[in-house]
């Protein structure tokens, strides 16, 4: 039985458990590791050592909600089940016969488990072992989410969920469209769906759409940002092709038109159904990717090393982001340099535009680089916006493979390489994205528990337990205080960034232009000298009703888009670099890397012993805080200012103290390895790696003429 | 002066370390200054302005050069050639384009076809640092005046052409003598040496024994100078097991040799065997030892048909055999050559890692690191003595024993303990780096020629990469050493043997690398320098952690442009604290004038928490 003090959420049940289970300690061979007792509960898998902890390190960095022993169940991945000697993906038919001798658990967040069965009574193992074959992969109903279950009383820490805009009222959007000086029309007829259940609640669109109610919706211009020349992007859904008619065909043109007229009567429009790898396309590289980093043990590790490079090319994963990078360089291209509107498509409208419209206003707009900025990003495109997450999340395990895509990882994998590539330009740090990626699996936020805004408020509804404390209220991810306190929260932050200066601005960049909501440099210099051609300034309008008709045959040849934002991409580098501004990816192979933070972190064969970037953000970090400090010291004494104490999070970092940076692993503040453990990582099967067959191999190790042997 | 400003900071002769984070480019203002140590400005009115070293003489320019540049084009401009350089310009072009090489670093110059109908012709430029150069040229319609190509190739192979290296011209007084940096007997008695154990023997001190060694040798005590003697005929080009570096503690020793010649017939050396013995004596914490043959073991015992090979058990009991499974220099050789075809002038996007992967560069770097890492970590976990050797000692293990000294030794890890290690493991122990590198020669074929030490540096820098805060210097130091490895502008890198060295006086008519370093340290420097002082580093050698050295390889290709924020950012920190401090300090001296009768002092004074930074670890 589970004592008491366990659970470290209210609202949690245990179904079974059993005893004695061997935990494998996974950073060797010898088939080693801890005793306890394994459990499931309706939250989580759980393993609980018979040992007495050691006297471990205060960890600064703990999940509130799960320990390093825990999984919770929707981070299952998979199941293995060892029989003689035999691994088995474990399948509900697999279940009802025998259980293994041992069972390894894959997680989402790519940890790995191994645990041997064959200590504990058979009648015991046997219960474990379906029952966590069953809760973890059994197809479930919603209700069936610890989340209904989870009873978390709200925190006192809400200021950040506060500062987060949630666009779930219609003064979030009007606020928004006032920030970008956007010229639309906010749609509030949606308020009870009865316009479409697929569309947000509210939504904007461009001011000359008149007709909200043909097609259910479909094909209505949805709008995402507008840039500070007027210009605007907007996401749209599709029809499926084969419904194509001509009445269809004149909505859209309406519609298209009616973006046009947003802003110079221009518009180029993409279907990135078109020119994007698929949902199911990124389903299958991501599982091909992901295996790479679940290592089971040593030797796997370092087979796999041998051919790392060719394996991480053959998965196609790095190369989906860069295609989506790329692409939301082309849409930005469009506004920055063209100023023209632009149109995105796509199927639902939820998936690819959700990247790529997101991807665009990161690198256009620097309030979106803050912490607030992308957490009300995510709200905007994501949440509100009505992003499948329940069905490409696969939460409950459904059998139908169609509908699962880790689509909003791939957003994260292509802001890691922004965050990567540009670091300064960021308040919030790898270890954000990181953990936002793992929040994903947990079960008791209602941000990636829904299909749409509809879905999450019917089932909320409904939920509700008989109305009597207002509808279900579980925590959105944005209150990190369920899961961080707030020392762990300062990890979110990245030392590195450089904040807006506002004062002395013109003694630091003197020759760089303003303008006025800085958002990116002015276009003049970007500017492609204009075309020769009939075409003069009066009939500007008349070419790009012509550019209308180009539907979405913009930049149809494969090679076009490359060239033209290659040259954009190298004017924006050849200027001084603003991390206020307008921001670009180098997209060349070998600037697109792999996030190590993310995939690494389990791998004892990949932890730098007392290396790392922990040992320099430490540095930064303190030094940080220090000039915090002097400069609170200098607007106490200052008495006759009154300066306001300045409450940004670095001052934070001052709690901040690893007095062993120096011996902190790279995988910090992950996983932690121990001190004693403190020996190098000795490759095994070194010349497997290599073998040079050519006949240079066997060549004298000196020249000829040199080698005088006696 | 703005113009040349601007060509300077295009240049690529000295590594542009532009930083685009701080706004401009910072390559500018280094440049400059830099510029001013070392260079008077050359001036002509037709041409525009060339900075020019001492004792640097144009020898020849011509108008009207187009240089095909494979990233923005054909570039019109001028190309002048001096007795060090290279010196190509446009100016009709924003922003000004220039190029401007030491002639050091061309390995091949050649004319490409024949003249075209215009009299054009094209000339190829291979170089050792990663590009390749074209130009077009008018051929002169005088047949008797020699194009300024030709005068390019008598002056880039200075060696085959009988003349002397640029380095034995240049006379630029540093305000550091680099040639003192290094004091072998200095570095010996930082390590405790000589003890009870050890010795320093003078039996090379005219290099009889093995000229390719240093003249000072540390050995057993035990083992006279005759037996040094008898090793030394066992011992391939008589380069006898010495002493490199001795571990403070446990006593547990890093020994270097070349193979055995123990032949087909396993002939055997009583002296050896003894010498060996007596370095795992000397070591009382063990009663085992290990010898690193650095070759993979198909390769070790293939010598033996030439008389090589490795140490026999039966002859070295107690002692341990591992074969490491290094390549060869030719291997190597190859290997940069694909990578060169990989990144340079364009690389293949879609196919970029498997491309990488083709050239098995990361992987030979998996391998050396690999076996430094193993070396170092008999050497402080185990505690034993290790012996490392390849075939003649002087390629694969110099590599390995620096790079284990450089993980077991923090003093390694500083500026200073760098430039140590460089002339100990690889200048005195005889590294062939005139053969290896082929300064000033015109034959580029040659099969000597092989990148060890940049492989080594490349390693250097990967561990780096891993421990950012333990070493003192930067990347641009890193990158700077492998300028002038090729540059022929200081005498550091020349000749093959310490020996050689002293024959043709390097030290007397060349300035060192290090003088110039040392006057500048403040660019080399890492601000982020932490410098745990007993802390052994063990890197991680998985190929998952390894990364193209993007910086170095990829430099000509402007898209990959560096980029330091952190180096940077900590930069503007410091300086706003020092601006911070400053402010804290006159308001408190005011503070304490207005209220000198008072006693009363604010507890927590903010400057007491505020801790130099450099002594945090």
């Amino acid at each position: 039985m589970i004592c008491s003090g366990f659970f470290v959420t209210s609202g949690e049940v245990e179904f079974c458990s059993a005893n004695p289970i061997l935990k494998y300690t996974q950073d060797d061979l010898s088939q080693r590791g801890v005793f306890g007792t394994l459990f499931c509960t309706n939250f989580r898998v759980t393993f609980i050592s018979d040992e007495k902890p050691q006297e471990k390190t205060d960890k600064t960095f703990k999940n509130k909600l799960y320990g390093e022993n825990d999984i919770p169940l929707m981070c299952v991945d998979h199941i293995y089940g060892v029989y003689d000697e035999k691994r088995k993906l474990i399948t509900g038919g697999l279940v009802k016969n025998k259980y293994p001798s041992k069972m390894i658990i894959h997680c989402k967040d790519l940890r790995v488990f191994q645990f041997s069965l064959t200590f504990s009574k058979e009648e015991d193992a046997k219960k474990i072992f379906q029952g966590i074959a069953h809760h973890c992969l059994e197809e479930k109903s919603l209700k069936c989410v610890f989340a209904f279950s989870y009873m978390g009383t709200p925190s006192p820490e809400m200021q950040w969920k506060q500062e987060t805009v949630m666009f779930d009222s219609p003064e979030d959007w009007t606020q928004e469209m006032k920030r970008t000086k956007a010229n639309c029309r906010l749609v509030t007829e949606n308020e009870n769906f009865e316009l479409s259940q697929r569309l947000p609640k509210y939504f904007v669109i461009p001011l000359t759409i008149g007709d909200l109610f043909s097609y259910q919706g479909k094909g209505l211009p949805i709008w995402c940002w507008s840039h500070y020349s007027g210009c605007a992007l907007f996401k749209a859904s599709f029809p499926p092709v084969t419904q194509e008619d001509g009445d269809f065909q004149k909505h859209l043109d309406t519609m298209i038109n009616a973006v046009a007229h947003n802003h110079l009567y221009s518009v180029k429009t993409e279907d990135l159904s078109e020119s994007l790898p698929n949902i199911q396309d990124i389903q299958q590289s991501y599982n091909k990717f992901k295996q790479f980093f679940l290592i089971e043990n040593s030797t796997d590790f370092w087979l796999s090393d041998v051919k790392w490079f060719s394996s991480l090319e053959s998965s196609g994963w790095l190369d989906i982001i860069r295609q989506c990078l790329q692409k939301a360089v082309e849409v930005v291209e469009c506004l920055e340099k063209d100023n023209t509107n632009v149109l995105i498509t796509e199927e639902e409208g939820t998936d690819l535009c959700c990247v790529i419209s997101s991807l665009a206003q990161i690198m256009l707009d620097p309030y979106y680089r803050t912490l607030m900025g992308f957490q009300s990003l995510v709200q905007k495109e994501w949440v509100a916006g009505c992003h499948a997450f329940l069905d490409r999340c696969n939460h409950l395990h459904q059998k139908d493979k169609e509908y699962h895509s880790p689509v909003f990882l791939l957003f994260l994998e292509c802001v890691w390489q922004l965050v990567h590539q540009h670091s300064p330009a960021f308040q919030f740090s790898e270890t954000y994205l990181t953990v936002l990626s793992d929040s994903v699996h947990v079960p008791v936020f209602s941000t990636f528990l829904f299909n749409s805004s509809h879905h999450r408020e019917s089932v909320m509804k409904a939920e509700s337990p008989l109305a009597q404390s207002g509808p279900l209220s579980c925590p959105t991810v944005w209150d990190w205080s369920v899961q961080f306190d707030s020392k762990a929260q300062n990890f979110f932050f990245n030392p590195l960034y450089l904040e807006k200066v506002k004062h002395d601005r013109a003694v630091r960049k003197p020759h760089k232009p303003k303008h006025q909501r800085n958002l990116s440099l002015p276009s003049t210099a970007f500017k492609t000298p204009p075309k020769k051609g009939f075409f003069k300034d009066e009939t500007d309008s008349l070419k790009k009703m012509l550019r209308v008709k180009r539907l979405s045959r913009w930049r149809g040849s494969p090679d076009a888009p490359a060239a033209t934002t290659r040259e954009f991409f190298e004017s924006w580098q050849h200027r001084p670099l603003d991390y206020h501004g307008l921001l670009l990816p180098c997209l060349d192979g070998p600037a697109v890397h792999i996030w190590m933070q993310r995939y690494l972190r389990w791998i004892p064969e990949v932890y730098i012993l007392g290396g790392g970037s922990v040992a320099v953000m430490t540095k930064l970090m303190e030094l940080l805080s220090q000039v915090q400090d002097l400069k609170r010291v200098l607007e106490q004494r200052d008495s006759s200012q009154a300066a306001k104490l300045d409450h940004r999070p670095y001052f934070q970092h001052r709690l901040l103290s690893f007095d062993s940076s120096g011996r902190l692993s790279s995988s910090f503040p992950f996983a932690y390895t121990c001190y004693r453990s403190f020996k190098p990582i000795i490759p095994t099967g070194l010349m497997q790696s290599l073998m040079v067959t050519d006949s240079l191999a066997s060549q004298e190790d000196e020249a000829s003429s040199v080698v005088s042997f006696v | 002066m703005e113009e040349s400003d601007s060509v300077e900071s295009l240049c690529s002769s000295t590594t542009t370390r532009s930083d685009r984070s701080s706004g401009t480019r910072v390559s500018d203002t280094e440049l400059r200054s830099k510029g001013r140590a070392i260079e008077k400005v050359y001036k002509d009115p037709s041409k525009g302005e060339l900075p020019l070293l001492p004792e640097e003489h144009v020898q020849d320019s011509a108008k009207d050069v187009t240089y095909i540049c494979p990233f923005i084009g054909p570039v019109r401009g001028s190309l002048s050639v001096t007795n060090y350089r290279l010196f190509f310009r446009c100016t009709d072009r924003e922003p000004v384009f220039g190029l401007d090489l030491p002639l050091g670093v061309l390995s091949r110059v050649e004319k490409i076809g024949a003249a075209t109908s215009r009299g054009d012709v094209s000339y190829g430029l291979a170089c050792k640092d990663m590009r390749n150069l074209r130009f077009v040229h008018k051929e002169p319609e005088d047949s008797l005046k020699k194009s300024v190509f030709e005068v390019l190739m008598k002056f880039a192979f200075p060696v085959s052409n009988n003349m002397s290296l640029f380095a034995f011209e240049y006379k630029q007084v540093f305000p550091e003598n680099g040639w003192k940096v290094y004091d072998p007997l200095a570095e010996y008695k930082r390590q405790g040496l000589p003890n009870e154990s050890w010795r320093i023997s003078k039996v090379n001190d005219h290099y009889e024994l093995c000229d390719s060694y240093p003249a000072a040798l540390v050995v057993p005590v035990t083992i006279t100078d005759e037996e040094l003697r008898r090793v030394s005929s066992f011992r391939a080009k008589g380069r006898i097991p010495v002493l490199s570096w001795i571990h403070p503690e446990s006593q547990a020793a890093v020994v270097r040799a070349s193979q055995p010649m123990v032949g087909q017939n396993g002939r055997r050396c009583k002296e050896d065997e003894k010498l060996l013995q007596a370095i795992m004596d000397a070591n009382a914490q063990s009663h085992k030892m290990f010898i690193f043959d650095a070759r993979p073991s198909v390769n070790a015992a293939a010598n033996k048909m030439k008389g090589g090979g490795y140490e026999s058990e039966d002859a070295y009991q107690n002692a341990e055999l591992v074969f490491l499974d290094i390549h060869n220099i030719h291997v190597m050789r190859e290997s940069l050559r694909k990578l060169k075809e990989v990144v340079y002038p364009n690389i293949e996007d879609s196919h970029w890692l498997s491309n990488l992967e083709s050239t098995h560069w990361l992987e030979h770097i998996k391998l050396i690191l690999a076996g430094a890492l193993r070396i170092a970590d008999k050497v402080e976990s185990g505690k034993t003595s290790v012996v490392v050797h390849c075939s003649d000692g002087w390629d694969r293990t110099p590599q390995l024993t620096s790079l284990a000294l450089i993980m077991l030794d923090s003093h390694y890890r500083t500026i200073r303990g760098f430039q140590i290690l460089l002339e100990k493991e690889w200048l005195s122990f005889g590294h062939r780096f005139q053969q290896r590198v082929g300064h000033g020669d015109k034959n580029h074929t040659d099969a000597d020629r092989s990148p060890i030490f940049l492989q080594f540096i490349d390693c250097v820098w990967q561990m780096t990469r891993q421990f950012p805060a333990a070493f003192e210097f930067n990347e641009y130091f890193l990158i700077t050493i492998l300028d002038h490895l090729y540059s022929c502008l200081f005498g550091t890198f020349l000749c093959n043997s310490e020996q050689q060295r002293l024959k043709e006086e390097v030290p007397k008519h060349t300035v060192s690398l290090w003088s110039f370093v040392n006057s500048q340290l403040e660019e080399f420097v890492n601000p982020l320098y932490v410098g745990y002082p007993s802390h052994v580093l063990f890197p991680t050698v998985g190929i998952r952690h390894l990364q193209l050295w993007v910086t170095y390889y990829i430099r000509w290709n402007p898209r990959m442009r560096p980029q330091e924020p952190v180096h940077q950012r900590y930069k503007e920190l410091l300086a706003k604290r020092a601006e911070l401090q400053k402010r804290v300090e006159e308001l408190q001296r005011e503070a304490a004038n207005r209220t000198a009768s008072s006693s009363s002092e604010r507890a927590g004074s903010p400057t007491r928490s505020i801790t130099p930074v450099q002594t945090f670890v």
